[in-house]
């Protein structure tokens, strides 16, 4: 096979990428050796190739990494911020659900009670402030006389007082006791039963 | 082949690759960072050789970087992620040419016959141009202007093949063209820069050279 110049130009590209039969490689070949012409063409198609390949051709700009990075960060969906909101949220649910139990379990429910007889109050103030004594069961306006051993009387909140079990006290305490616990009342309580309500006698 | 070609091609992290975007895939989003490091200089010269310009090529780049990491659930292992990276910039960067009519007059080069034969301007010996010399800024400068003034479907091929170290079969691809049509503009693109950078004489617009024959800075 013999290949004139014109062949040459018409392959030397794929001469240099492998992309020509061995026949007409070793042809290419052979005019390489005779021709000087097509020799530079050669030299100088490989070295544009090889110039153009180095990496340090194009140069991104200073900066170019920092500056994708950024815009990357900007438009990702925070899957870190989002687990972490979202563990947050889960915290703050199970906070408020346990505040609501807490809550239940303090202030609305019936909190176990020093007496067994006695009912809670209704309606007693959570701030008003009263007095408990040690071993007593009930709780009672300060100078409230049916006090129980007054030498280890404490002053709290009824709030407090009806957490720890304390009942308000049937004498000092009365409006805030319901009907069904003034029934319930022991003793000398039942005076107070009977004329509070005429009409049931 | 230059060796750089043959180092990103084999590279023995090709299996972390796809571990990689499998993790993503599940939501380790942080990851991608680590998956795109070695191919941000490609997609940014793959942006810069077809816009022909810096601020638009970094945008460009960033906008296919963002593009892969929003669709990469659609990647497909079969490809190289880098093909596909490289795609998604080629993609990119013929969009914002479109949009912002970047090619209205078509540069004289590229109003020649694809189909017919090139002929050589410049037969006189060449005088190799060393790699070394590209680490002058000047040289790089001149190597660019040439770059840019061959027409887009030369620059194109000549950008993936070249540039990119990019399969036949894959820059055909990637362009939507046939691999014949690929060799060809191959051809051409690599004659004309030969032309280009032996001289400077040759050609409508090679007396814009700053540097004349006898002169070249390298």
């Amino acid at each position: 096979m013999v290949v004139n110049c014109e062949g040459v130009w018409r392959e030397v590209s794929n001469y240099l990428d492998g992309e020509v039969s061995p026949d007409l490689r070793a042809a290419m070949d052979e005019h390489f050796r005779v021709c000087q012409k097509c020799t530079a063409i050669l030299k100088g198609t490989r070295n544009v190739v090889g110039l153009y390949g180095e990496e340090r051709m194009f140069e991104p700009p200073q900066g170019f990494s920092q500056r994708l990075h950024r815009r990357l960060e900007e438009n990702m969906p925070r899957q870190r911020g989002t687990a972490f909101g979202w563990m947050v949220a889960v915290a703050a649910a199970l906070l408020i659900i346990g505040s609501v139990e807490v809550g239940d379990s303090s202030t609305f429910a019936e909190p176990k009670q020093r007496s067994q007889q006695a009912r809670p109050g209704i309606g007693v103030p959570a701030e008003m402030m009263v007095v408990v004594a040690e071993d007593g069961k009930t709780f009672h306006v300060a100078g409230c006389r049916f006090i129980h051993d007054k030498a280890r009387q404490r002053i709290i909140s009824a709030s407090q007082a009806l957490r720890e079990g304390y009942t308000p006290c049937v004498r000092c305490m009365r409006k805030y006791l319901s009907a069904s616990a003034l029934l319930d009342a022991d003793g000398d309580d039942d005076e107070f039963v009977s004329s509070n309500q005429p009409t049931s006698k | 082949m230059p060796e750089e070609a043959i180092s990103l091609e084999n590279r023995p992290d090709r299996l972390n690759e796809e571990m990689l975007i499998r993790r993503i895939r599940d939501g380790e989003h942080e990851l991608f960072y680590e998956l795109i490091r070695p191919y941000e200089r490609r997609v940014y010269s793959t942006a810069f050789a077809i816009l022909r310009n810096e601020a638009d090529a970094e945008d460009v780049a960033q906008e296919a970087v963002l593009k892969a990491f929003k669709h990469i659930r659609q990647f497909r292992a079969e490809a190289r992620f880098s093909t596909w990276l490289i795609q998604i910039t080629v993609n990119e960067a013929r969009m914002r040419r479109r949009k912002e009519h970047l090619e209205i007059v078509q540069p004289m080069v590229d109003q020649q016959d694809e189909e017919g034969n090139y002929t050589p301007r410049e037969f006189a010996d060449w005088r190799e141009i060393p790699s070394e010399t590209l680490e002058r800024s000047e040289v790089r400068q001149k190597l660019t202007e040439a770059l840019a003034s061959l027409g887009q479907k030369y620059r194109e091929v000549f950008v993936l093949r070249d540039v990119q170290h990019l399969s036949i079969e894959e820059t055909a691809k990637i362009l939507g063209v046939s691999t014949a049509s690929v060799k060809t503009r191959l051809l051409r693109a690599r004659l004309m820069l030969r032309d280009l950078l032996a001289s400077g004489l040759g050609g409508s617009w090679g007396n814009r050279w700053s540097f004349a024959k006898g002169t070249k800075p390298w």
